[in-house]
């Protein structure tokens, strides 16, 4: 920047020589520079202000905001509420359809150890083994004045366990608090339930994970603690699950099985409202896996969704019930009946080579349980259509209830499906399924003929599904499994006042080196009650049973099965709330039925 | 007129300090109430989920059948069966209850009102 000079020489000069007081122009450049310099100090000066004005404007607005926004804000504890919900139910409670509890959690502590803070580490030892006999006291004592800093002891104390642990009074002994998984009712629902372990470990808590069961099926469920309050409702009802689990225990012993299973199921919603499979074990101390020998003996094998066998006669009526539907024969048609049946190789036979022939009603067939018959009628169906009927009823894939073991049930098929498998399937062998498949099935053709998908879980509203059978079918199979146990094979499965319905399966076991056993099989009695208007099915199967009352071992399911199935629901259906329908003939209400 | 404006301010900010320092402490002790209650309340909770594990415990079908069975002598008590199911027609009505007897002597009362009830 040129600076003006005050006293410019040359204006001077012109000045002196005009006789004027160059002073003048000194004094006006003066002020010219003053009104310069004043200008921008103001310009410096306002520029300041600005900016106080802006900072000051910010900073007010800031602490205002926040005022305002705390002002504005919901005042709630936030230190209470978190901590309250966060310990109290870590696993939600598992309870049956009424409400009853069946796994809760119980706070409990875990034993632990810090040798280094330990002051008679033998003597501890010595008193830990007398209030827990199961511990070893030599390795107590060897990891007690090994190097270790820390080791678990026991994982549950009771508070008397706790309390004789305090009494010993060593420093190094310490607690931890735990939540554990309590199934109040033992064994009962053992596979439903399946248990739970710890997972996580810390001292201060452990995390609860389920092993096996709607335990695991639901684990995450279980762990939400959106919904920790709120218990998961199984469609199990504990009173008639326990009878079940009773009469079949019973009946098991009776007829010297080696293991049982049973369904009751809903026969429209598929609720299962009990299920049971011995033996079971103690879902509260679990035992561990089986490492020899077939897992399906061991008591954690869920026979009645695992298990699947060849379930014999009791498929007989879906071939029956199919031909019926696509119009071949109605419930008084005659069939052939002649045994036995020569197919290429192979001979069909009947029970004890009777033979029931020349020809049989439609309804016969299935009351006298005659192979040979629905032979005949498979053969008539084809194995095309056999095959999308049985897939319709659910017999091609494992079941869908809620349970983790569920996909391990999967139906055994033929690789092939051949005319022998077609006139074997039809008669329940060659192809094998669990007795959860069957209870599914049979509640599908008896209940009007709508699909029954299994379910667990308690439902609000009936599941309708779709359309298997026309309800005269539907109706006729009824009339038809009523008459097996009126007249038919499983005359002992008649309980007063229930009508019962149902068909008996008697199946030999294969080998599992090929072939079948003469004296190995499973029984199996499907049913459903009342007949007139069927509420419950139910499928007892027993693994091996011999009925020995008689000069010779019986072993068909008229003989073990049924019997068992008949105690079920006498005990069982006054529990559920039907009322004994008071008959005067034998079947009035069927006959009523059938005349629709 | 100002100093008298400058009294009252004054005299309202210490007012309003006084009640906000109150209120400050009427709020921490009522979050220390609430502390406690809540407290209280979870031990309420836990309290109550043993007691309801103890229930289902002490309720459990294996143990009510052994109690049935052990007190048969004294009730009787045996597994639901068909026939105890009726129909509430079946049932005889009941018969009309007998004329009060006559009240002699003097009669308690509990309370009486003025008016007929």
């Amino acid at each position: 920047m040129i600076r003006t000079p005050l006293r410019p020489l040359a204006r001077i000069l012109r000045a002196r020589e005009a006789g004027e007081n160059p002073d003048v122009i000194e004094r006006e450049n003066l002020r010219l520079r003053h009104e310069q310099m004043r200008d921008r100090a103001r310009l410096q000066a306002q520029g300041r202000l600005l900016f106080l004005a802006a900072f000051f404007t910010v900073a007010f607005g800031t602490v205002g905001t926040r005022m305002g926004m705390m002002a504005g804000a919901e005042t709630e504890g936030p230190s209470a509420r978190a901590a309250a919900s966060a310990i109290n139910a870590q696993r939600s409670d598992i309870v049956d359809r009424n409400g009853r509890i069946l796994a809760t959690n119980l706070d409990t502590y875990a034993l632990y150890a810090q040798p280094a803070q330990m002051v008679d580490k033998v003597g501890a030892a010595r008193e830990l083994v007398k209030i827990f006999p199961d511990l070893d006291e030599e390795r107590l004592v060897k990891d007690f004045t090994g190097k270790r800093k820390f080791l678990w002891v026991k994982k549950k104390l009771s508070p008397e366990q706790m309390q004789a642990v305090h009494d010993i009074g060593d420093p190094g002994l310490l607690f931890g608090p735990r939540e554990m998984r309590l199934y109040p009712n033992g064994r009962l629902a053992s596979h439903i339930l399946g248990g739970a372990r710890f997972g996580v470990e810390g001292v201060n808590s452990a995390e609860l994970v389920g092993v096996a069961g709607v335990e695991k099926e639901f684990d995450a469920r279980l762990r939400d603690k959106a919904r920790a309050g709120e218990p998961l409702q199984l469609s199990l009802d504990l009173t008639v699950q326990d009878a079940v689990e009773q009469v079949l225990s019973g009946g098991m012993k009776m007829m010297n099985a080696k293991g049982a299973a049973a369904v009751l199921m809903d026969a429209y919603s598929g609720e299962i409202v009990s299920m049971a499979s011995l033996p079971d074990f103690d879902p509260n101390d679990r035992p561990g896996p089986v490492v020899r020998g077939s897992p399906s003996d061991s008591p954690l094998f869920n026979r009645a969704v695992q298990g699947v066998y060849e379930l014999g006669s009791t498929f007989k009526i879906f071939a029956v019930a199919q031909a019926m539907q696509i119009g071949m024969l109605g419930p008084d048609t005659l069939v052939d009946a002649d045994a036995p049946l020569k197919w290429g190789k192979f001979t069909i036979r009947e029970f004890q080579n009777k033979n029931y022939g020349p020809l049989l009603s439609a309804q016969d067939v299935i009351v006298k349980s005659s192979n040979v018959g629905v032979a005949h009628i498979a053969l008539r169906l084809g194995a095309e259509r056999q095959q999308a009927f049985l897939r319709q009823l659910g017999f091609f894939e494992p079941t869908e209830v809620e349970l983790v073991e569920a996909p391990t049930g999967r139906p055994l098929l033929p690789p092939k499906w051949s005319e022998l498998v077609t006139i074997t399937a039809s008669y329940g062998h060659g192809i094998a399924a669990s007795p959860l498949h069957l209870a599914a099935a049979y509640a599908t053709i008896v209940n009007g003929g709508l699909k029954v998908t299994p379910t667990i879980l308690k439902q609000d509203r009936p599941q309708p599904g779709e359309r298997v059978l026309d309800e005269q079918v539907s109706a006729d199979v009824r009339k038809m499994l009523r008459a097996v146990v009126d007249h038919g094979t499983a005359t002992f499965g008649e309980v007063e006042g229930y009508q019962v319905g149902g068909k008996t399966g008697t199946a030999d076991k294969p080998k599992p080196t090929g072939g079948y056993y003469d004296d190995k099989v499973i029984t199996t009695f499907a049913s459903m009650f009342p007949a007139s208007a069927p509420r419950y099915v139910l499928i007892v199967a027993l693994d091996e049973p011999v009925e020995t009352s008689g000069p010779k071992p019986r072993r068909t399911a008229g003989w073990t099965a049924v019997p068992v199935a008949a105690e079920i629901i006498r005990r069982v259906a006054p529990l559920l709330g039907i009322r004994p329908i008071v008959e005067d003939t034998p079947v009035p209400a069927l006959t009523l039925t059938a005349s629709n | 007129m100002r100093s008298l404006f400058y009294v009252v301010t004054a005299l309202a900010v210490m007012g309003l300090a006084f009640w906000a320092y109150r209120e400050n402490y009427a709020t921490q002790e009522a979050q220390a109430e609430l502390d406690d209650l809540q407290r209280q309340i979870d031990e309420a909770h836990r309290t109550l989920g043993v007691l309801r594990a103890e229930w289902a415990y002490l309720n459990r079908p294996e143990r009510l059948r052994d109690l049935a069975l052990m007190n048969f002598d004294r009730l009787g008590l045996l597994s639901l069966a068909p026939e105890q199911f009726s129909r509430v027609d079946q049932i005889a009505f009941p018969a009309p209850a007998e004329a009060a007897p006559p009240l002699v002597g003097s009669v308690a009362v509990s309370s009486q009102s003025e008016e007929p009830l």
